[in-house]
């Protein structure tokens, strides 16, 4: 029962293929994040009717699966022929897929600043970008990281799903190996124990600081 | 530049086939979430009993569900049990899985619905002569739904999108799996998918709309 053919080899694979999530995780969060800061500003202060269509395209990204959005952009790459590989196409759909979720992160936290807060702000004698960087942003980080954090866990469970258009990253590199070994439950047990040692710790953090921020509020 | 011409005709013409599976897919999702939000109420009030047993294997499957992806839920129930002489065909194991992943999502936001209660009710409810379980079901249950019920609108729309994952183990009756099917047959992959992706859209707003129109129904004093 202990047994198993689980050499060093595969281990090695599976840690490759961790690196693989990683490394899309890190850019589609930060190309979602970039790009969701910029947006979000843009929603938390743009009149109804540019408001309005952005968060409507915003929402589709969210309504559609994840699945079917990297499916359509791996057919659409091809039809207007960008030579692009599937890495490239993961990274960019998963920052939109992430900014969309930002955005409306990042809007919540700059309207969670009470107005009166920056009017006071400006009648000191702050400019807008100065009671922008000294006091919007600060409090409305408090009030974001945490639901931001959780996203990052969300975009780095969601990774997996890139498997389909044929990327080998810690999922599919486990079924390759299951198809070998054939000891499935040890080996998706392995693969979900490293998923597990990343993620539980960063979500443990991030409700962490929810609680101790609430505390100071 | 563009060498490629779309063909939109044949593709429309599957829709009735889309359609039959979008009733698959929703199938799926409203098992799962009921699934899912049984056990998820049994999960959270095991995680708050006292018992060491109860509450460690109720924090174990949350902080599973919660950290590890979907698809690997999926996986386990797939290939996963299979190892050890459980064998699930796709449809169950989709619908497993999601079923556990719901479970540890809706047991979290039942924790913190059932926080939000205060705990004087339930004591003012025992002096009126209320059994423990009487209390629970006549206080605590209905106020708790209606605090999570919005989280629950969300989670509802989760498992729609959830459920697309079911292609990748070979589940070919659900709005995904149905597009797959008559993408490999006609390789007119991007006119499929956008459709499919519409669907999903549709989908989700008539899930979202419905459930305002019903919070309104259910939830005014």
């Amino acid at each position: 029962m202990l047994e198993t053919n689980l050499s060093w080899n595969d281990i090695l694979f599976l840690l490759e293929g961790t690196g693989v999530t990683l490394a899309i995780t890190f850019w589609a969060v930060l190309g979602g994040t970039v790009l969701g800061i910029g947006l979000g500003l843009l929603r938390a202060t743009a009149p109804w009717w540019l408001n309005a269509p952005l968060g409507a395209v915003l929402d589709v990204l969210r309504s559609v699966p994840l699945i079917i959005q990297l499916v359509l952009a791996n057919s659409f790459k091809s039809i207007i022929g960008i030579q692009a590989s599937p890495f490239v196409v993961a990274c960019v759909v998963l920052s939109l897929y992430t900014c969309a979720y930002c955005t409306e992160i990042v809007r919540g936290g700059i309207l969670a600043v009470p107005s009166t807060t920056r009017r006071a702000a400006r009648s000191l004698g702050m400019t807008y970008g100065q009671d922008l960087a000294n006091v919007v942003f600060p409090i409305a980080l408090r009030v974001s990281l945490p639901s931001w954090i959780g996203l990052t866990l969300g975009v780095m469970k969601d990774t997996a799903l890139v498997l389909w258009i044929g990327i080998i990253e810690l999922l599919r590199a486990s079924q390759i190996i299951v198809t070998r070994i054939q000891e499935p439950l040890f080996v998706l047990a392995v693969a979900g124990l490293i998923y597990f040692i990343i993620g539980f710790p960063i979500s443990r953090l991030g409700a962490r600081l929810e609680r101790k921020w609430r505390e100071h509020d | 530049m563009l060498d490629y011409t779309f063909h939109w005709r044949p593709a429309l013409r599957a829709l009735p086939e889309m359609l039959s599976g979008a009733l698959v897919t929703l199938e799926i999702a409203v098992l799962s979430m009921i699934l899912g939000t049984i056990a998820g109420v049994l999960l959270a009030l095991a995680r708050q009993s006292g018992n060491r047993l109860l509450s460690g294997f109720a924090t174990g499957w949350i902080e599973l569900a919660r950290n590890t992806p979907a698809l690997l839920q999926v996986y386990m129930a797939y290939f996963g049990l299979g190892s050890i002489g459980i064998f699930l065909d796709s449809y169950l194991s989709v619908l497993l899985g999601i079923a556990f992943n719901n479970a540890g999502y809706l047991a979290e936001t039942f924790r913190g619905a059932m926080r939000a209660i205060p705990h004087t009710q339930v004591r003012a409810a025992r002096s009126l002569g209320m059994g423990s379980a009487k209390a629970f079901r006549l206080i605590v249950l209905p106020q708790m739904f209606r605090i999570a019920f919005y989280p629950m609108t969300n989670q509802m729309v989760w498992a729609i999108l959830m459920t697309s994952i079911g292609v990748i183990v070979g589940l070919d009756t659900d709005l995904t799996g149905v597009t797959q099917e008559l993408n490999v047959r006609t390789f007119r992959t991007f006119e499929y998918f956008a459709i499919a992706a519409v669907l999903y859209y549709l989908i989700a707003k008539l899930v979202t709309v419905s459930a305002r129109l019903m919070a309104w129904r259910l939830f005014r004093y």
